[in-house]
């Protein structure tokens, strides 16, 4: 059952990269938040209740409805327009999404240890290089927020591989989200929308030296 | 004590954000530049202690502890001085950077002790969270740019650390034991995994180079120590740069256990070239002053790693070298406000002859400008030259001789601006509104820059003997 949500989720980074409109990177964001949710349920069976509890809230009600809903409300207080903006086509998108993920799973095969389920790093590693790449090659400053928003998934899918063993780290990677979403999200809804107007990056380029 | 101090840098940091009265603001101020010095030198008394379970005063973890405080009581008084003459301050945001400064300067040191890679983590995300603060402190759109930057980019390096640590923690499964902290990894280093270790290594590597100030991750710190307040400038390129490479070199110290120590080392030599060659290509071409410290700083952290890579007396350079650099960076950027204060300017075009205006102010200018180029006397001269015998002994010839020759270059391009701001008269100019700048300010920039010419030249047992202990866990 854990393989089955992890593929998904790999699935929905290729859908990702098909996208045409910024909506739909919320909603695959909100849909990640749940799969994150299935699998933090079904594979931390040996840590105990209190923190379990916490970690799943952290997932179903941060993850999966918070952060969506407030983008929602970012992109229509900011009047961003519906287009995600990508510099190179869809379909080359979708080409170098796939080469990431076969990529990773060669890495993975070339890995001999026994104490790790090889999935949980395949699917970390190539959402981790998926989202650099998106950072990479959008337009808009909200894509890229996005982009980060979807590393800290594939990291958090990392942190559930040893979560058994090491809870403490689950929870550190619990801290990075809400410390790096609030602090992200919180100058973007604050600051940027208000001073200036379209939000892409090409506006931020004035710090320079030449 | 690490308790105390910890919850009364908090408390302060609280009654700072909430008081909006001058007088109070003062009296906080100063006694938290009590409670840093008490804890430093409580530090020194509680040498190779722990406290708290995660925060142990080793050597290296004391020395910059003690650089941290030396280069902090100035930050404090130059801000002062900075806050009270800047006209658009008001008094919400004069609460809020020095609230952020003083989180700045507590979580900096609380790293330095940590013990426990978490730890460090930890209050390596509060130091992005406080010098966010420090960037945006102009509230206008290059200082938004600023910050975004960095917060972004700091964003991403911290996760990037935390995957070193998630690797870490896999490759260190098969060794039956799942604490994280130094110790215990240097006990297991001939057990763990070298696969997951050398993932590790590389993203801890990269992410801490957003600290740090090397190449990939350094564009961030440049932007920052722009934007940011120049006696909040200081402490990014001294304290937090020392910060970056706490969080390297410990865990450096376990690869350098591993059969893993070379290929380290490789990483470690092209990450310190390509600084000093983007460090020298931004040189000739930079046109902002506080721009320009900022890329000398990448330079020396990047001869800093270099000393590292290199190994045998190397090591004893790069930590010598980190502690004279805070000294003289933080020296260039307090005395930046008075340049700043005279010309209304940063940028070289409408800065000249700086001698006729401030010429105490000027001749720490050219003072440090000899300690930053590594000129003799200056200290750095007898770590940089140490360095260069470690990559000679280590037969990196080809690595010196590139490396000497981007130098050259900088020095240079360092020479024709600081030349330029000293000297050469600016035309249309009008001097009949140049405030008179007190020479007094200029003292802790003396003391500094004499400080690091000190330690340089005639280095006290003591000093010499932390040292030695910080590289003495290093495999050779």
């Amino acid at each position: 059952m854990i393989n089955v949500l992890l593929i998904v989720f790999i699935i929905t980074l290729l859908y990702v990269s098909i996208a045409n409109r910024i909506i739909t990177y919320v909603r695959v964001l909100a849909l990640q938040g749940f799969i994150l949710f299935g699998v933090t349920f079904l594979q931390l069976q040996e840590i105990n209740t209190l923190n379990l509890v916490l970690i799943l809230l952290e997932t179903i009600v941060f993850k999966a409805i918070a952060v969506p809903l407030f983008l929602d409300y970012l992109i229509k207080r900011n009047n961003i327009t519906r287009e995600a903006e990508p510099y190179i086509p869809n379909f080359l998108s979708l080409v170098i999404t796939t080469i990431i993920i076969i990529a990773t799973i060669l890495l993975a095969n070339s890995v001999k240890d026994d104490h790790l389920d090889k999935i949980f790093f395949i699917v970390a590693l190539s959402t981790l290089f998926t989202g650099l790449y998106f950072i990479a090659t959008r337009k808009k400053i909200i894509t890229h927020v996005m982009g980060y928003l979807i590393i800290e998934n594939g990291v958090f899918v990392l942190s559930l591989a040893v979560g058994n063993e090491m809870p403490m780290l689950v929870n550190l990677g619990v801290m990075l989200d809400i410390f790096a979403s609030v602090l992200i999200l919180g100058i973007f809804l604050n600051k940027i929308g208000d001073i200036f107007n379209n939000v892409d990056v090409d506006q931020l380029s004035n710090l320079k030296d030449y | 004590m690490t308790g105390i101090y910890l919850a009364g840098a908090i408390l302060i940091i609280i009654l700072i954000y909430v008081n909006r009265n001058n007088i109070i603001n003062n009296v906080l101020l100063i006694l938290f530049g009590l409670l840093q010095s008490i804890f430093t030198i409580y530090q020194c008394s509680n040498f190779r202690g722990t406290d708290l379970g995660y925060f142990t005063s080793d050597s290296l973890g004391l020395l910059f502890l003690i650089t941290l405080t030396v280069v902090s009581l100035p930050a404090l008084m130059h801000s002062y001085l900075y806050i009270k003459r800047s006209p658009e301050s008001s008094r919400s945001s004069r609460s809020i950077y020095f609230a952020a400064l003083v989180l700045l300067i507590t979580s900096i040191g609380a790293a330095y002790l940590a013990n426990h890679i978490a730890v460090v983590w930890i209050f390596t995300e509060l130091t992005t969270l406080s010098a966010s603060a420090l960037i945006y402190h102009h509230r206008n759109k290059l200082a938004l740019e600023g910050t975004w930057k960095y917060v972004f980019i700091c964003a991403i390096s911290i996760t990037f650390v935390f995957i070193g640590i998630l690797f870490l923690s896999l490759s260190l499964q098969g060794t039956g034991s799942n604490d994280l902290s130094y110790s215990n990894l240097m006990a297991k280093s001939d057990q763990l995994n070298p696969f997951w270790l050398r993932l590790a290594f590389l993203f801890i590597f990269t992410g801490f180079t957003a600290k740090l100030g090397l190449v990939p991750m350094y564009t961030a710190g440049v932007d920052a120590k722009d934007k940011a307040p120049a006696p909040a400038g200081a402490l990014l390129s001294s304290a937090l740069m020392n910060m970056g490479f706490i969080g390297i070199f410990r865990i450096y110290t376990v690869i350098s256990h591993t059969p893993l120590h070379h290929w380290a080392n490789i990483v470690i030599f092209v990450s310190a070239v390509l600084s000093i060659f983007v460090a020298t290509v931004y040189m000739t071409k930079v046109v902002n002053i506080k721009r320009m410290f900022a890329y000398s700083s990448i330079e020396h952290m990047g001869l800093v790693m270099l000393g590292v890579a290199a190994g045998g007396i190397g090591y004893y350079a790069a930590i010598l070298h980190l502690v004279l650099h805070a000294l003289v960076k933080s020296s260039l950027f307090f005395q930046f406000n008075q340049l700043y204060n005279v010309f209304q300017s940063k940028s070289i075009a409408f800065v000249g002859n700086y001698f006729k205006y401030n010429p105490a102010g000027a001749i720490v200018l050219l003072f440090a400008f000899i300690s930053a180029t590594a000129m003799p006397p200056s200290g750095l001269f007898v770590s940089e030259f140490m360095i260069f015998r470690a990559l000679f002994e280590g037969q990196y010839i080809f690595v010196l001789l590139l490396v000497l020759l981007l130098l050259t270059i900088i020095i240079w391009a360092f020479a024709k601006n600081i030349f330029q701001i000293l000297f050469t008269p600016v035309e249309g100019f009008d001097d009949s509104n140049v405030p008179h700048i007190s020479p007094w300010e200029s003292l802790t920039q003396y003391a500094l820059l004499f400080t690091a010419v000190w330690l340089g030249l005639n280095p006290p047992e003591i000093f010499v003997q932390l040292i030695r202990e910080s590289v003495i866990m290093l495999q050779n």
